[in-house]
């Protein structure tokens, strides 16, 4: 039975993103596996140990350095991946058609995991496009995940202290949520032995991808200004109470 | 007149008041505002919708009373079709986060999360990426358009109207596959983070978990959200969902108050847009303390049970 899991490789989330051209941002800083997807990796390995016959397949679109996000998904313990080649950012309208087909040309998923979302564009959408274009039910982030050959009962927290609980047909979608496990971090010889799973690379072009007929296309990009001039309140505790009371009542009119 | 659905959210058997941003951002004199609501807890809301502009209410009856949101985006998605409706608009709330997505994957639909400025005319709107560090511009095409707003950024404003009330069953057409066991509730989600004027957030210098009462304290008095950095998190000290941040929530108060925090890029992420910060934290040189609006460089356990104080003789 074949998991898939869809990756991201997104800027580190503490590097400093500096615009280039209208649209793109400089690319030489460190690119990693998108945390959320680290959970959804983690989870679809823990399934697979519990599993006769599953394997894990880790599907990324991106450019070419995306191939050091999916070593990272396979030292994580996926078991080979592949990767759709595009040399432009796409939106997940297109995203979501490329993975469902390369998907689909690979072979039935059991279940199929992405992220609950990308912590560089924060669309929160590619798993439910993912899910229409494959016919299947889904979920979004998902705290557990109990697999059997007919499904999936999954916990998803909703809110604070809302759970919602799902009972979904196999083969389904997953987006994982941060509170779904603890990421498999690799040791070493995980490392190691990534390197020597294979990586199927193919075109878009090769891919059955109707054209669609929206997008979303980003027109500009630009650096968020700060707007914050920072003032000391001083004095003693009693006096810093006082003046925050003060702010609240006479500038910020919140009380 | 374009008619324009806004999906309305309830709380407490209320329209949420975020709503009410939602309707003025979208209201202008070629359009109407269709005010979509999903088994609408009330029907003592007409009154509140019109204040704002709301010129139609379609009640959405579903055949199951409960939470399902494959069942409910596809009654929205059918209540849109009836209605006419291209354009809709919903808030990045936790049911949005479930069912603008769902309603854009139905119809192969654009769809923006997040947004803090939308072009309804030329289907334009602005979010932040990059965990804030970036404002994009997008321009969306197709032939739905589906926006979802982060709330508070546009202030409600008042401008009544008369509402007709339309009822609209949906019977499922049962999205296949896809059950709703249960939804378990502990009460704890007081108040969602992203929608509440004033957040007190704490992080490590709180220490431990009972220490996040002198937060709650003084959060009563000002009915504020209390949140929290990933390291009083990932302690157990608070559940996850109070945790603001690039992998939290993202939150856009008028005043947000970080206690204990160092101010981290990753938090910067999520409150970067409050109005006012103030800091308090006991290192004069911790990044927020270079990124705020006030800040106090002194002890939480000193000045926090002090501002209890000045609370709590205020509004007594
Ligand atoms: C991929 C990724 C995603 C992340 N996502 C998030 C996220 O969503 N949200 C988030 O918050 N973090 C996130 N982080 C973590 C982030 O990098 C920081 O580690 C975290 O924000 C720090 O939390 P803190 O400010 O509470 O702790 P610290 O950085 O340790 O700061 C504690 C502060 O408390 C002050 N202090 C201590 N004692 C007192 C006292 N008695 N009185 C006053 N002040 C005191 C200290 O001076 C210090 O400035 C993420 C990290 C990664 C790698």
């Amino acid at each position: 039975m074949n998991i898939y899991v869809c990756v991201k490789h997104v800027p580190d989330s503490a590097a400093t993103i500096t615009v280039e051209g209208k649209t793109g941002i400089n690319e030489k800083i460190t690119f990693l596996l998108n945390p959320y997807d680290e959970h959804a990796v983690t989870e679809a390995a823990r399934i697979k140990a519990s599993s006769a016959d599953t394997e894990v397949i880790a599907v990324c679109l991106g450019k070419a350095a995306a191939e050091n996000t999916l070593r990272a998904a396979m030292a994580m313990g996926a078991d080979r991946s592949i990767l759709i080649e595009t040399d432009t950012s796409r939106d997940s309208i297109f995203t979501a058609r490329a993975l469902a087909a390369a998907i689909r040309s690979d072979g039935r998923p059991w279940m199929v995991f992405t992220g609950k979302e990308s912590i560089d564009s924060e669309g929160m959408q590619t798993q439910f496009r993912l899910a229409q274009y494959l016919s299947l039910p889904v979920a979004t982030n998902a705290i557990k995940v109990d697999a059997d050959s007919d499904g999936v009962t999954v916990e998803c927290e909703r809110e604070a202290g809302t759970i919602d609980v799902y009972r979904m047909a196999a083969p389904c979608v997953i987006g994982a949520g941060k509170g779904l496990n603890n990421p498999n971090y690799p040791t070493f010889p995980d490392i190691v032995k990534s390197r020597k799973k294979p990586i199927k690379k193919i075109g878009t072009a090769e891919l059955t991808i109707d054209t669609p007929v929206a997008g979303m296309q980003i027109q500009e990009l630009v650096p968020a200004v700060e707007q914050h001039s920072p003032k000391a309140l001083t004095g003693s505790p009693a006096d810093i109470a006082a003046q925050i009371v003060d702010i609240l009542k006479n500038e910020a009119k919140v009380i | 007149m374009q008619p324009i659905g806004l999906l309305i959210e309830f709380k407490s058997g209320h329209i949420k008041p975020a709503n009410f941003g939602m309707a003025t951002a979208a209201r202008a004199e070629n359009r109407q505002l269709v005010a979509l609501m999903v088994d609408a807890p009330a029907d003592d809301d007409k009154a509140a919708l019109e204040a704002y502009g709301v010129t139609r209410i379609v009640n959405i009856h579903t055949d199951s009373n409960q939470w399902n949101p494959a069942m409910h985006a596809a009654a929205v998605v059918a209540a849109m079709q009836e209605n006419g409706i291209t354009t809709l608009i919903g808030l990045t709330s936790p049911a949005g986060r479930e069912l603008l997505p769902r309603v854009a994957a139905q119809l192969d639909a654009p769809l923006v999360m997040d947004c803090i400025e939308i072009d309804l005319d030329d289907h334009r709107v602005k979010t932040s990426q990059f965990s804030g560090k970036t404002i994009a511009t997008i321009a969306m095409t197709g032939t739905h358009f589906i926006y979802g707003m982060r709330a508070n950024v546009i202030a409600p404003l008042e401008a009544p109207a008369a509402a007709e009330v339309i009822d609209f069953s949906y019977t499922a057409n049962h999205p296949s596959g896809f059950e709703v066991i249960e939804t378990r509730t502990d009460g704890s989600g007081s108040q969602y983070l992203a929608e509440s004027d004033i957040i007190i957030s704490g992080g490590r210098g709180l220490k431990n978990a009972e220490n996040f009462k002198l937060i709650f304290d003084c959060a009563r008095h000002l009915n504020a959200a209390v949140g929290a950095s990933r390291v009083a998190v990932d302690n157990g000290w608070v559940p996850y969902a109070m945790q603001v941040g690039q992998t939290g929530v993202k939150v856009n108060p008028k005043v947000y108050m970080a206690v204990g925090i160092s101010g981290s890029v990753q938090h910067f992420a999520g409150m970067k847009t409050a109005k006012t910060i103030i800091a308090i934290n006991t290192d004069a040189n911790a990044p927020i303390m270079a990124h705020c609006d006030y800040y106090a460089v002194g002890d939480l356990f000193d000045i926090l049970p002090a501002l209890e104080k000045a609370l709590a003789s205020m509004t007594r």
